[in-house]
């Protein structure tokens, strides 16, 4: 059985990706989003609709 | 010390993401500058405890916003944690899944799902990302131009867990607003917390869509289970702990192994362990097995 443990470019180009998309999004406001969203009580989330 | 050693971080990672213990007293979210950051696992952010963001939460509120643009914070978030450690999450830090974990403790017979019945169950979990976190929030609009989280919504246990039951509980403001929603939220509740005690970690198997997203990402993960074939001598004690059903000695990356190392423990002749970029993680090889309990039966 053959098995590739050492991660190839894929793993590293998609990794490279995702910290751009989190740097990008955390500087173009989406964190202020996501706290905004995140410090009221969710109706939805709690079942109160 | 070490043999709980995964136990013992599940619940000091519990505790330590749900610290804002005076909003358990007060029937209040805790509202500083940490609910900003997502935690990688499920996590209500309506939980008086919590300090971080739900992820799957955050995911659908971005999606279902009148203004809304690419999630790439979140996104790239959820994306970052999968090719690093994949479904490690699921098995290391996810309070959900832990109090699955405890429920399945109590002793009673437990239930075998046959393979036919299981294996289509699994794909539930895509289904749900698929449909309830991004399709549904992404093309429904409602008069006022706005979005449902229909996961978070409809279906979300986790929510009614830790935000829905505590705050009903301790904020006599939201009690009057009680109704077939929350009643149903609440069976769902019920069903998974019951199903929990006679069947390993459901909510993880079939349901949940944070597992199903890091789930993408598993075979291509920076941490990864390793089997050295050599001295594997097929015994198949490793597929027989597994609480998940993989067979990690065929599969050691499937995509329903939560990595939570009980193979590696059980393994005779120590033929599995994790790796990180390549490079060992485990400590060194025994002879001898370690006794262990047949989660999967």
């Amino acid at each position: 059985m053959k098995q590739k443990n050492r991660p190839g470019a894929v793993t590293w180009i998609l990794l490279f990706l995702a910290v751009c998309m989190l740097v990008y999004g955390a500087v173009s406001g989406q964190a202020e989003a996501v706290f905004t969203k995140a410090v009221k009580i969710c109706m939805e989330c709690i079942g109160l609709g | 010390m070490v043999k709980h050693l995964r136990k013992i971080i599940q619940i000091v990672w519990g505790v330590l993401t749900n610290i804002h213990i005076k909003g358990f007293f007060q029937g209040k979210i805790y509202t500083g500058p940490l609910k900003r950051f997502c935690v990688p696992g499920m996590n209500c952010y309506s939980c008086p405890g919590a300090i971080g963001a739900c992820p799957i939460g955050a995911l659908s509120s971005a999606l279902t916003a009148r203004n809304r643009k690419f999630p790439f914070y979140v996104l790239g978030f959820m994306i970052t944690v999968g090719v690093l450690v994949g479904r490690f999450i699921c098995g290391w830090l996810c309070v959900f899944g832990l109090l699955e974990e405890l429920l399945y403790k109590i002793p009673t017979p437990k239930l075998h799902i046959p393979e036919k019945i299981d294996r289509p169950l699994r794909y539930l979990k895509y289904l749900v990302l698929v449909v309830l976190v991004i399709g549904l929030p992404l093309f429904y609009r409602d008069d006022y131009g706005s979005g449902l989280p229909f996961f978070c919504e409809f279906l979300c246990p986790v929510g009614t867990l830790e935000g829905g039951v505590p705050l009903v509980l301790l904020n006599d403001v939201l009690r009057p607003a009680l109704g077939w929603l929350f009643r149903w939220k609440f069976l769902i509740l019920i069903l998974c917390v019951l199903s929990s005690v006679f069947i390993y970690r459901p909510f993880c198997k079939y349901l949940c869509p944070l597992g199903a997203f890091y789930a993408l990402f598993q075979r291509v993960s920076v941490v990864k289970l390793k089997v050295d074939a050599a001295a594997c001598v097929n015994c198949g004690a490793c597929g027989k702990a597994c609480g998940m059903n993989v067979d990690p000695h065929k599969t050691p990356n499937s995509t329903e192994c939560i990595r939570c190392g009980e193979c590696t423990k059980v393994c005779p002749k120590g033929a599995l362990s994790f790796t990180a970029a390549g490079r060992e993680l485990s400590p060194k090889k025994r002879k001898e097995p370690v006794k262990h309990e047949n989660k999967a039966d």
